[in-house]
């Protein structure tokens, strides 16, 4: 069948192949430019002296790196973007399920409940800062009602770091400020994995669920061992598309709570901005912005090699 | 259809090709500008940060002024909104380093404009400029030096805020039969007192670790005075110097009276919790007092009241916005023009009272101002000036940056130590 | 019968109660856009205004009326054209596979994630040397380029739920690369190209960064004129929440028509990873 296809191809591969890369030339140099060009740019000015505002260009080596792999306020980042990475990502997957899910019931009102999931979207991420800000505020916000039942969280202001071991001058483990910045997150993201779900449960055929059930599956195990592995795919491309905003966050911390107290908040791109624009430490913001796409890789790398195994 | 599908990709392209061509062509045009000079220059371009109620009302009235005194000449107001002026200062330091200044831009006086720009060799002197209109006896003396670089001045001051100012909210203090603290140790006593009585003795919110740093920067200059102030900004005094210790020590003692939500609240939220009553005073430049009197409406010396941070009463924490001229713009002459309405008392007096500062020019007219101004413009004649540290005049952004970082990991650890040798670390950076 | 109504009424009271959550910052948003300032404080958040004042709207309006028009002028265009480049990209690089177009669309994904404040020099200084600088048509141009990764990545997903039979015997009917795509993947793709669409109007429309740097003046999008109600040292909360529910209407008024076209293009492209 493959080769089939091949040889059918063949007999018009050269003009087809020319137009096919001439659709993909636009876009190819665009990215050549603004993408590659732009980051060779960085990654040059991150092993420069350039740190202050008259450009220095002189070789430093890796001395910015090992800087900021001792520097308090970034190993604080790093921490914080995984867990605000972990967590953002598998409550943005389970309450969109979950709600997808709801949602396929065919009930009535259901595009009134979608509307309502979905529209946190449209806003920017600027005011769902300020919005989350105001709400999460351990003296005035959500914490009117639950005085209720006697719990008074902290919030974006605890500087707890829950089950901690010294990792050299930071400690390391789950900052607690972090939640509340993934609950204003998961607000406004939820209606994104939720519409990819239900998109995907729509299009699994209610023959299979039938058959499932048919074979004295409950319908617990119909979810659990038929439609979840289905929806595989969908929870890949949530995880990436989740990902890149997660590594990349920057004007919802920068609007809900700045850096927090002893940088429990703190994410790469608030101290790459503050240290580029505010401290002319350009070499210094450069080689965080070169830390950042290392980690992406990270990601990116298997994802991809995974939806390859799996096209073949 | 094909030729609509053509059409779609030629549109996708066109961005390249208008790219490419335009380029080239539109070059010419510019040079020619470059030559033209006289009336063919392009506008006056005024890049600042402000874009905000009051502080936009006085940048227009300002460039309204000099339209009515110079017709001939056009103004751009060309204002980079948010993040206090650091998306402003994103913009300018491409611009400048592409080598297309803006005619004038707003830069803080002291190191945020002597480390960077003239550092850089991008700005002018302005030295004929003040001799030509007088002004070297109508700006204070010190007013003056933070604008310049050893002989030469560099940028025009328009307006002045003070940074160590304390508000507290009168009815608080009169209930609880509280006097004015003129030292930290009166101050503490009446902060235990408020605490007591189970107010919050002063509000914070640092949510931008900036509030925080001015109340250390205030400290700092209340245990080692004015001079030790400077030296210690000069890199004569060390910070691990017992005095900085101290004032350190002094300054945790100080976060131990503020309101426990204070990492959740910017100033104006911490400003407030000040008006309602629930604390007693807060430590803030006195664009505070536009936020009480014109959004919060509040009554000057009836609502609330004013002094000194404790220990610094002879003196005055100086936040001052000056426009300078870039080397290498079209329009030098008209630009002078600019800067030299900006520097005249009708200038300062158009621009001032709207924004809420005080004018930087000693021979303005009080008349114009509010007794909270009045009396300001009185101490800022006697006064002996010292740069803030957090506004970037004090030390070069770099070290200002580094600085807030340490405050911020000190507000929560209190470890005196690891704050005065963060901040000796970052010391070469000054 | 009975356990069929329960189960319902558990799910009904699942969907208000997330629903209430959802709604609470709307409420807050609406709430303090009708205060007068001086009653917007951290403090009384919950509390309704004691008077109805629309002042914000108004003076919002006022100022973010002429950068709508530039909002407009710059996300239609960008929309439009990234999604088309990203049509065309997804279409060659699931249905024309090549030795390592594979590896091209990796290095194309790639940019999707790197962080913007890193290339923000670079970028404004190659702008001005090419004139495009300050103009919506550079702003357009840095959109286009950077929505290229995530349009690409969606529409390949999206084609990859084409059989490729379909392709095969157009083929056989001796159509070629650009009739396979004009005929077939074009007419197959409209509720993909709804789903890229709301995607891409959404996020360049709440764009911040580019347009607060590429732009000043009477050039700036509607979200920086949105900033611009605030000054450097004062907010006026009031004002900025009226302004963020106007700036934010067409994105809304977006999701709520084309919301079931959102899902319904999602499924026709999701089903296949």
């Amino acid at each position: 069948m493959e080769k089939d296809m091949q040889l059918k191809r063949k007999k018009k591969v050269s003009k087809d192949q020319l137009t096919a890369i001439a659709f993909l030339l636009p876009s190819i140099i665009f990215i050549m430019v603004f993408v590659y060009g732009f980051i060779s740019w960085t990654g040059y000015i991150s092993l420069s002296n350039y740190n202050t505002i008259v450009p220095d260009f002189s070789f430093a080596g890796l001395k910015n790196y090992l800087y900021l792999f001792n520097d308090f306020r970034f190993r604080a980042d790093l921490r914080n973007t995984l867990f605000f990475t972990i967590f953002f990502i598998g409550a943005v997957i389970l309450l969109g399920l979950a709600l997808s899910i709801l949602l396929d019931q065919k009930l009535k009102g259901e595009s009134v409940f979608r509307n309502i999931f979905l529209f946190p979207m449209a806003l920017s991420f600027i005011v769902t800062g300020v919005v989350w800000q105001w709400l999460l505020h351990p003296s005035t916000g959500f914490n009117k009602f639950l005085d209720v039942f006697g719990i008074q969280p902290k919030w974006y202001t605890d500087t707890t770091i829950l089950a901690g071991f010294k990792w050299g001058s930071i400690e390391f483990g789950l900052p607690v400020a972090i939640i509340a910045v993934v609950i204003a997150a998961v607000w406004q993201m939820t209606g994104f994995s939720l519409a990819m779900y239900l998109a995907g449960l729509r299009g699994i055929g209610d023959e299979l669920r039938e058959a499932a059930r048919m074979d004295g599956a409950t319908e617990f195990q119909v979810y659990m061992k038929i439609i979840l592995p289905m929806l595989m795919p969908i929870t890949m491309s949530v995880v990436i598309i989740m990902a890149h905003i997660s590594l990349k966050i920057f004007d919802l911390i920068y609007a809900m709570t700045g850096s927090g107290a002893n940088f429990v908040t703190d994410v790469p791109g608030l101290y790459m901005f503050e240290t580029t624009f505010r401290g002319n430490y350009y070499a210094n913001g450069a080689a965080i912005a070169i830390i950042m796409l290392l980690l992406v890789a990270v990601f990116i790398v298997p994802y991809l090699w995974s939806s390859r195994k799996g096209e073949r | 259809m094909k030729k609509f599908f053509g059409l779609f990709v030629l549109l996708a392209l066109a961005l390249v090709v208008s790219a490419c061509s335009s380029d080239s062509t539109s070059d010419s045009p510019d040079k020619s500008k470059d030559k033209g000079g006289g009336s063919a220059e392009g506008p006056v371009e005024i890049f600042s940060w402000w874009t905000g109620a009051g502080e936009e009302d006085g940048l227009l009235a300002l460039i309204d002024l000099f339209n009515k005194l110079h017709p001939e000449i056009k103004v751009e107001n060309a204002a980079v909104a948010g993040g206090a002026g650091t998306n402003a200062k994103a913009v300018l330091a491409t611009r400048m380093q592409g080598n297309d200044p803006p005619s004038t831009f707003q830069v803080h006086g002291g190191e945020e404009l002597n480390k960077s720009w003239v550092a850089a060799d991008k700005m002018a002197p302005l030295n004929d400029l003040y001799e030509a209109n007088g002004w070297l006896d109508k700006f204070p003396e010190a007013l003056i030096e933070l604008v310049s670089n050893g002989d030469n001045i560099y940028s025009v001051p328009v307006n002045v805020h003070r940074g160590n100012v304390m508000f507290y909210n009168k009815a608080v203090f009169d209930e609880h039969g509280i006097e004015v603290p003129t030292t930290l140790d009166e101050f503490f006593e009446v902060a235990d007192k408020l605490q007591a009585a189970g107010v919050v003795p002063l509000a914070l919110g640092d949510k931008e670790s900036w509030e925080a740093t001015m109340i250390f920067e205030n400290v700092l200059a209340a245990e080692l005075g004015r001079d030790g102030y400077l030296q210690l900004f000069a890199g004569e005094i060390d910070f691990t110097d017992e005095r900085v210790v101290a004032a350190a020590e002094k300054f945790g003692k100080i976060l131990d009276y503020v309101n426990e939500d204070h990492a959740s609240r910017n100033w104006q939220d911490s400003a407030q919790l000040v008006a309602e009553g629930k604390a007693a005073m807060i430590n803030m430049g006195d664009w505070a007092k536009g936020y009480f009197v014109n959004d919060l409406k509040l009554v000057t010396n009836q609502d609330f009241g004013y002094f000194a941070f404790p220990d610094t009463v002879g003196d005055f924490a100086v936040i001052t916005d000056t426009f300078g001229l870039p080397k290498g713009i079209e329009n030098v002459e008209s630009t002078k023009q600019f800067l030299t309405v900006l520097g005249s008392v009708e200038g300062q007096d158009a621009f001032n009272p709207l924004k809420g500062s005080i004018p930087a020019r000693i021979d303005a007219d009080p008349s114009k101002y509010d007794d909270y101004g009045k009396d300001t413009i009185e101490d800022f004649k006697t006064a002996q000036l010292y740069p803030s540290l957090a506004h970037g005049s004090a030390a070069s952004e770099g070290f200002v940056t580094k600085a807030n970082q340490a405050v911020n990991i000190f507000v929560t650890q209190r470890d005196v130590k690891n704050f005065v040798e963060a901040l000796q670390n970052a010391a070469p950076d000054m | 019968m009975a356990s069929i109504r329960i189960g319902s009424i558990v799910k009904y009271s699942l969907l208000i109660i997330i629903s209430l959550f959802f709604l609470t910052p709307i409420y807050v948003i609406i709430v303090t856009s009708l205060k007068p300032l001086s009653e917007v404080s951290i403090d009384q958040m919950w509390a309704l205004p004691t008077i109805l004042d629309f002042n914000s709207y108004k003076m919002a309006f006022d100022s973010l009326a002429p950068n709508l028009l530039n909002s407009f002028y710059l996300v239609i265009p960008a929309t439009l054209l990234s999604a088309l480049l990203g049509a065309m990209n997804g279409y060659v690089l699931s249905k024309w596979k090549f030795r390592g177009s594979d590896v091209l669309f990796t290095f194309i994904l790639f940019g999707m994630f790197i962080p913007y404040q890193s290339i923000l020099i670079p970028l404004i200084q190659f702008l001005r040397t090419i004139e495009l600088y300050n103009t919506i048509p550079g702003l357009i141009l840095v959109h286009v380029v950077y929505g290229l990764p995530i349009t690409t990545l969606m529409f390949r997903n999206f084609y990859a739920s084409i059989p490729d039979e379909l392709i095969e015997s157009a083929q056989i009917d001796g159509a070629n690369f650009l009739g396979v795509f004009r005929h077939i993947i074009i007419p197959l793709s409209i509720t993909g190209f709804v789903v890229v669409a709301i995607w891409q109007f959404t996020n360049i429309w709440n764009e911040f960064l580019f347009a607060v740097t590429i732009t000043t003046g009477s050039k700036q999008p509607v979200m920086v004129a949105l900033q611009n109600l605030s000054g450097s040292q004062i907010v006026q909360w009031n004002v900025q929440m009226a302004g963020a529910l106007l700036a934010a209407l067409p994105t809304l008024l977006v999701y709520i028509f084309l919301g079931k076209y959102f899902v319904r293009g999602l499924l026709a492209g999701s089903v296949k990873g």
